[in-house]
């Protein structure tokens, strides 16, 4: 008895280490098939990619069931490489997504700190004015730009892409970063004004080094969101040397002869990157999103 | 009013003083030059542009006249009343629109496409949540597996998914097959296999199954966020008075996580009602069958494709109302809860 007894507790205390101890055992077996079985829905589309980017051959798509094919190969990226011009497509997106980034984030940071630091009027109409714009439809904001840009024979341009891009994005990236500044704490401030600063010294030698990793989050939120756009590239840019990676990656996708395999290799070495830049950053982003929401 | 009050107060006894900063010496111009060019640049390419697009939407611009306007009035778009009068339509464009036969399917559509999806993220946002919200072996795994839908590029999630749905060889009708549903599904739509490409009822379905799968993660981080903000003494005084594992969802955690909730929600609804990459991916190439349109892909495919540009802005305003509509009334129900 007394040894028995003695057997459970032990056990409740190693539990203990990785477990609540509220949980009884059956919760935690709900518990964890309930995440396993969501974790595959959520993991299984990016296996089934690099699944069918190993499968040999064009048109055949992976028998769904394996974990491995048979003859597994990486011609798929080889061959995917060397027809179509990827890092040429690779290049155009990087420099319109860095570009708009750029564009929009200064833009944001500067209109973010003065929401979050002044009080004047018209501040609440014009922080309503950023949640207003997201009610319109982008398909709205691109008609007339796209109308424009043809009159201005823009059309084409890889730089007309950073248009719409920026303007689409800064609302939303000055409601994130006005959140940022909401959290720190005005004393620093003061007493850089106290010793003399004036408004842009304090702004960028004292603010801005602050909110450094704030920004680096949400510039390369931004980012990501330009990096795997699709919509407005596909209406602005025709010709295939200023495709971006979204557009140029549809390529491998026509309607007849998807080249399933090679487009597979490509949306992998896309996605990989993201995918792993993403989780990093979203404890950070989601913290300031509510916060952001939430305060005054 | 009070706020008001108080700066009219203060601007009397302080000389005109509007603005305040950190420092009481705040100018005027310290917020104007920090907003400026974010709001100048919101003018210039959001709100122009919007106002544009409500102008057009009363007039008759298309493809076959849009090259005539635009010789006459140059990039001044908004000559066009002076210059063209004789375009003016009215709301004919929005007659046009709500006596358009398959307006009454994509108007429903819509709806059933963001409500089934909006509901669907909360939902299994809050529940995932709620299972990940414990201490667990193996969390971290769980969380950026699960993370990983909200991160992988939209367009890329769609075609994967396409590939999935594809009749012969994807994992769903595989699966469909495997559990029996497979030739009930043929069967009820008559079909010779289940191609999510050959029915579009079928395709509109994978499209909100697909676009579930993309949006559960945002949801379930918010409400991951939500959770940690309430306090355990109300689950122990529950559990001290016995309450059951649902009670204390229903009564404690729903009601304190809710508020939190509400402006995701609001911008999740907006997001996905104006959610074009999904269907329009998913339908090869913007070949959107009628039967799987919801507004605003329509709007997409009719301004940007067919270039009814007067047709597809007065979608657009359409759907601006139905949102504005749809914010205020949210807000104001759950404002009233309180």
């Amino acid at each position: 008895m007394a040894t028995a007894k003695g057997k459970k507790e032990k056990k409740l205390i190693d539990r203990s280490f990785f477990f609540d101890r509220k949980d009884s055992t059956a919760t935690l077996i709900y518990v964890y098939i309930s995440l396993i079985i969501m974790s595959i829905i959520s993991a299984y589309p990016i296996y089934y990619i690099f699944l069918s980017s190993i499968t040999p051959g064009d048109k055949i798509m992976p028998d769904p069931f394996s974990l491995w094919p048979e003859n597994a190969t990486i011609q798929n990226y080889i061959e995917a490489f060397r027809t179509k011009p990827i890092l040429l497509w690779m290049f155009n997106s990087l420099i319109v997504s860095l570009i708009s980034t750029l564009v929009a984030v200064i833009c944001a940071l500067l209109a973010g700190y003065g929401l979050s630091r002044y009080r004047f009027p018209m501040r609440w109409p014009l922080m309503i004015l950023l949640l207003v714009t997201q009610m319109f439809p982008a398909p709205m904001i691109l008609l007339p730009l796209y109308i424009l840009m043809g009159k201005l024979g823009l059309m084409n341009h890889l730089m007309a892409l950073t248009v719409p891009y920026v303007a689409t994005s800064i609302p939303f990236t000055t409601w994130l970063v006005k959140g940022f500044f909401d959290t720190i704490p005005r004393s620093l401030e003061e007493s850089a004004y106290i010793d003399g600063a004036g408004v842009l010294t304090t702004f960028f030698r004292v603010v801005m080094p602050l909110v450094q990793p704030a920004i680096a989050v949400s510039a390369i939120f931004t980012f990501l969101g330009f990096w795997s756009e699709y919509i407005v590239a596909r209406v602005v840019i025709m010709s295939e040397k200023f495709y971006t990676l979204p557009l140029g990656l549809m390529l491998f996708r026509g309607e007849h002869n998807t080249k399933w395999g090679q487009y597979s290799a490509v949306a992998l070495v896309t996605t990989i990157p993201v995918l792993i830049i993403f989780t990093m950053l979203s404890k950070q982003i989601v913290g300031n999103l509510t916060l952001g929401s939430l305060k005054d | 009013m009070a706020t008001v009050a108080t700066t009219v107060k203060k601007s009397t006894t302080q000389k005109y003083k509007l603005v305040k900063g950190i420092v009481p010496s705040a100018r005027w111009y310290e917020p104007v030059g920090f907003l400026s060019l974010a709001y100048l640049a919101i003018l210039l390419v959001i709100l122009l542009p919007i106002l544009f697009s409500f102008m057009l939407s009363v007039y008759d611009v298309r493809n076959s006249n849009i090259r005539m306007i635009l010789n006459r009035i140059g990039i001044n778009i908004f000559a066009l009343p002076f210059a063209f009068p004789d375009l003016f339509k009215g709301l004919d464009n929005y007659l046009k629109l709500i006596q358009d036969k398959d307006f009454i399917g994509t108007f429903i559509r819509s709806i059933i496409w963001t409500g089934v999806n909006v509901f669907f993220h909360v939902s299994i946002g809050i529940w995932l949540a709620t299972l990940l919200n414990r201490k667990l072996l193996g969390k971290s795994i769980f969380y950026v597996l699960l993370i990983l839908p909200w991160a992988i590029p939209q367009y890329i999630a769609a075609t994967t998914w396409k590939g999935m749905f594809n009749a012969q060889f994807g994992i769903v009708p595989a699966i469909f097959e495997a559990i029996g549903v497979h030739d009930t599904l043929r069967f009820a739509f008559g079909l010779q296999d289940i191609s999510c490409i050959a029915n579009p009822y079928l395709n509109f379905a994978a499209c909100i199954l697909v676009n579930i799968w993309l949006g559960f993660p945002f949801m379930m981080m918010i409400a991951l966020g939500g959770l940690q903000t309430i306090s355990s003494d109300y689950y122990e005084a529950a559990e001290i008075d016995g309450a059951s594992g649902w009670q204390k969802f229903n009564y404690i955690t729903l009601p304190l996580l809710m508020p939190i909730m509400v402006p995701a929600i609001i911008l999740g609804t907006v997001w996905t009602f104006n959610m074009v990459n999904i269907i329009y991916i998913f339908a090869d190439a913007g070949r959107v069958s009628e039967e799987a349109h919801i507004l605003v892909t329509k709007m997409y495919v009719d301004g940007l494709q067919y270039f009814r540009y007067s047709y597809a802005s007065a979608i657009g305003v359409f759907i601006f109302i139905i949102l504005t509509l749809f914010a205020v009334l949210y807000m104001k129900a759950t404002v009233k809860e309180d």
